[in-house]
């Protein structure tokens, strides 16, 4: 029940009395216990416990603190105030754009980010890759028992810093507790819908030859870090996570270029994974110039040491562009104008034939294959 | 990038490139084994065979540790995993491997606890962190990895740790070669040798292949431009008409080894009477056992080890792709059955597998990709197929 309720019920208690006579003196004394509810309303839920239990879970008062005392105190806007069951907000004309991702990452904090940031930019890119601007978020947790709520704090609190950033609002969201050992930690799931004000229709299966292809930064920054931070590897490097959102990158792109076919997001499986996708969806030969695919040297030298392809390694603030090839040149400068898209680099081409396959000019000079990857070199990344 | 780069420099490999050509004479085919997976990898790659004239033809050997690691070997170590209290430890390529009950993913799962670790050091960390549970390392790998399996028995032994076993399937190259260089179905013009392995062993155990086989070997590094030297060097030898252990990859291979290393091997293990190997079957004297000495950290004396042996499936010839009688799109089953998604030979599932390698860099008519990529060559290599 918000202030404003509780206003108007007791106006109309009171409406049948002498409002006339004591009318002002009245509203004085009113207006005081108001403000007195008022102010307990804004005070914060206060938490005592320093981890989760299972009756953070059980929906009763524990559930209610946390939620008001760690998420609605982090992500406060009037939608998520109400505390309903869901959000309710008018729609647009025209399309909507609707995503849903989880977050596993291991660990959950690492260099340049961590689970609740990467929770928010991965759904907001996800809306962003079909050049919708990403309207709203819910976000469900799935917490372990014993998991330190000052960690949860963190991750609220640079979940509710995303979303700003990326002009988001957190409007509805979940919280469930399981026994200890039963997940690590914290697992968030963030759905959102944006609305697509262009008439645009961005697909994998829309690239012909002709197309150029485009990476909007280096590769790998992310999928290197979180390897590097699992600590496992002895190695030591002050390359950070590339956790971005990248619906202002886009809009910059669209509103210079017309000819962009499709966008994806570089996550899971790297670029070499959506340039699979795209030869397979639009039946075309992709083919990728290695020397021009931009790379840190640590995440280079990463890949080589642990001999793995940079091109398969997770970025989670880059995407892959396929544009009208006459419009490369344009995209690339509209890119470049934009800080998120600064190192942005024309990487190859679609041609007809060998249509599905994507192929590389190496380096050194040969061609061989970029296949999808089998297996997983590297779980829970994102 | 330092160390990389210049081994990778396109114009030395286009200069290298001529100078192969004009030393091959016309109408003569050249075949030469890289015995290593780490070779045939790095081949694939980076599309090292456009390079090469197609009179030249790179055979793939039996050097790839996961590859011959025969399906019954699989089968042990799970059963070992599926004792109570075992924590199974191995690196990453063995998780997929397919042994006659399914591979250590499909163990795990069942509900079998079994770990990819970078290094053995790591299983020795996880059996300090856990000294109610076993904890095996199943050791694959040929002379490169078994230094790093004696350390860890030493350190093993050192601190006393009690619940650390290894179950050993280390195996040694020189009897692999020499059941190659037996084959009678194979006519090789050289080797490139493995240059890791001789990092450990040295040079000088491959002196019989040149004196007794009357067969060039060059011991070669990883990158493109060592192993395109290498088959220059191959050449250069076979022009002169001499046949000698040459070492391309000095700045790691010393001539005699690494006699620490070795030594470190002699202490913990011993050569068992025979081995069997994925598709080359028995060979006596080629791999590794833990000396009796060490014998609290012998998975293979500190469990029940059923000693499976699984035939390997008919319609598999890995036998023939390691010995390099057959290219791995000879294979009957290659890329139809047998894929990285669903492996029926163990070619199919390590990264240094020929079969693999040809699957994931490879398996397109050359002529075509190069079409595709407007790639300019002096060298138009068509397929040898």
């Amino acid at each position: 029940m918000s202030a404003r309720d509780l206003h108007e019920n007791h106006v109309t208690d009171e409406a049948g009395q002498d409002e006339h006579v004591i009318g002002s003196e009245h509203r004085g004394r009113e207006q005081q216990v108001l403000d007195r509810i008022d102010k307990a309303r804004r005070r914060k839920a206060k938490i005592r416990e320093e981890r989760i239990t299972m009756a953070h879970g059980a929906g009763g008062k524990a559930t209610h603190t946390l939620i008001e005392a760690v998420f609605l105190d982090a992500f406060r806007n009037p939608m998520l105030e109400k505390m309903e069951d869901q959000a309710v907000f008018p729609v647009a004309e025209g399309r909507l754009a609707f995503t849903t991702d989880s977050y596993v990452v291991s660990p959950l904090f690492f260099p340049g980010g961590d689970i609740g940031e990467l929770a928010v930019n991965g759904t907001v890119n996800d809306l962003a890759m079909s050049g919708a601007r990403p309207l709203h978020l819910s976000a469900g947790f799935i917490l372990e028992e014993g998991f330190a709520i000052a960690d949860l704090q963190r991750i609220a609190a640079s979940m509710a810093a995303a979303a700003t950033a990326a002009g988001v609002t957190i409007v509805t969201g979940d919280t469930k507790v399981v026994q200890r050992g039963k997940a690590d930690g914290c697992y968030i799931n963030t759905a959102g819908v944006g609305v697509l004000e262009r008439e645009v229709t961005l697909e994998a299966g829309r690239a012909r030859p002709g197309d150029k292809v485009l990476v909007s930064g280096p590769i790998g920054d992310h999928g290197v870090t979180i390897m590097l931070a699992r600590g496992e590897l002895d190695i030591s490097s002050d390359i950070t996570s590339d956790t971005a959102p990248l619906a202002g990158l886009v809009d910059t792109l669209l509103s210079s270029v017309d000819g962009v076919r499709c966008l994806r997001d570089a996550t899971r499986g790297g670029v070499a994974t959506i340039l699979n996708e795209v030869a397979v969806a639009s039946d075309v030969a992709v083919v990728v110039d290695e020397a021009s695919v931009p790379m840190r040297t640590e995440v280079r030298g990463a890949s080589e040491i642990l001999g793995i392809d940079p091109l398969y390694v997770a970025c989670e603030g880059r995407m892959v562009i396929v544009v009208d090839g006459t419009q490369a040149d344009a995209a690339l400068a509209a890119l470049r104008s934009h800080p998120l898209g600064a190192g942005a680099a024309i990487i190859g081409e679609v041609k007809a034939d060998p249509p599905t396959l994507v192929l590389l000019r190496t380096e050194f000079g040969g061609t061989r294959i970029v296949d999808m990857l089998i297996g997983d070199p590297l779980p829970r990344i994102c | 990038m330092r160390f990389v780069d210049e081994f990778r420099d396109a114009a030395k490999a286009r200069a290298l490139s001529a100078q192969i050509s004009a030393l091959c004479e016309p109408g003569r085919h050249y075949k030469f084994m890289e015995v290593c997976g780490g070779h045939t990898h790095t081949i694939y790659k980076h599309g090292l065979e456009d390079y090469l004239p197609e009179t030249v033809t790179l055979v793939h050997g039996p050097g790839c540790p996961v590859c011959v690691i025969p399906m019954g070997r699989v089968d042990d170590a799970i059963a070992i995993a599926e004792q109570p209290d075992v924590i199974m430890t191995t690196f990453g390529d063995m998780m997929r491997v397919p042994g006659g009950n399914g591979s250590f993913l499909d163990a795990n799962a069942a509900g079998a606890d079994i770990r990819m670790v970078y290094s053995p050091l790591d299983s020795l960390k996880i059996a300090r962190e856990n000294p109610d549970k076993r904890v095996v390392f199943m050791a694959i790998g040929f002379e490169t990895t078994a230094p790093s399996t004696a350390m860890t028995v030493l350190r093993a032994a050192a601190e006393g740790l009690e619940n650390f076993s290894i179950f050993c399937n280390h195996v040694t190259i020189i009897p692999a070669i020499k059941a190659i260089l037996d084959s009678p179905d194979l006519r090789l013009d050289g080797f490139i040798g493995p240059g890791h392995v001789s990092t450990v062993i040295g040079c000088r155990p491959y002196d019989f292949i040149a004196r007794d086989h009357n067969k060039p070997l060059v011991c070669a590094g990883f990158e493109p431009l060592d192993i395109l030297q290498s088959v220059y060097q191959l050449l250069i030898q076979l022009a002169e008409g001499r046949s000698e252990v040459e070492n391309q990859y000095s700045r790691v291979v010393p001539w005699d080894g690494n006699p620490r290393a070795l030594k470190a091997i002699g202490e913990t293990m011993e050569l068992r009477p025979y081995f069997e190997w994925r598709g080359l079957g028995f060979i006596s004297h080629s791999a590794l056992q833990v000396r009796e000495a060490y014998a609290v950290h012998d998975a293979e004396r500190v469990f029940d080890v059923p000693g499976v042996r699984v035939a390997d499936p008919k319609a598999c010839q890995c036998g023939e792709v390691l010995k390099g009688v057959l290219k791995p799109w000879e294979c009957k089953v290659f890329g139809t059955a047998c894929t990285p998604e669903t492996p029926i030979g163990t070619c199919m599932v390590s990264s240094e597998g020929a079969c693999a390698a040809y699957y994931n860099f490879g398996r397109f008519s050359r002529d075509r990709v190069r079409q595709a990529t407007a790639l300019p060559s002096p060298t138009v290599r068509v397929p040898s197929s």
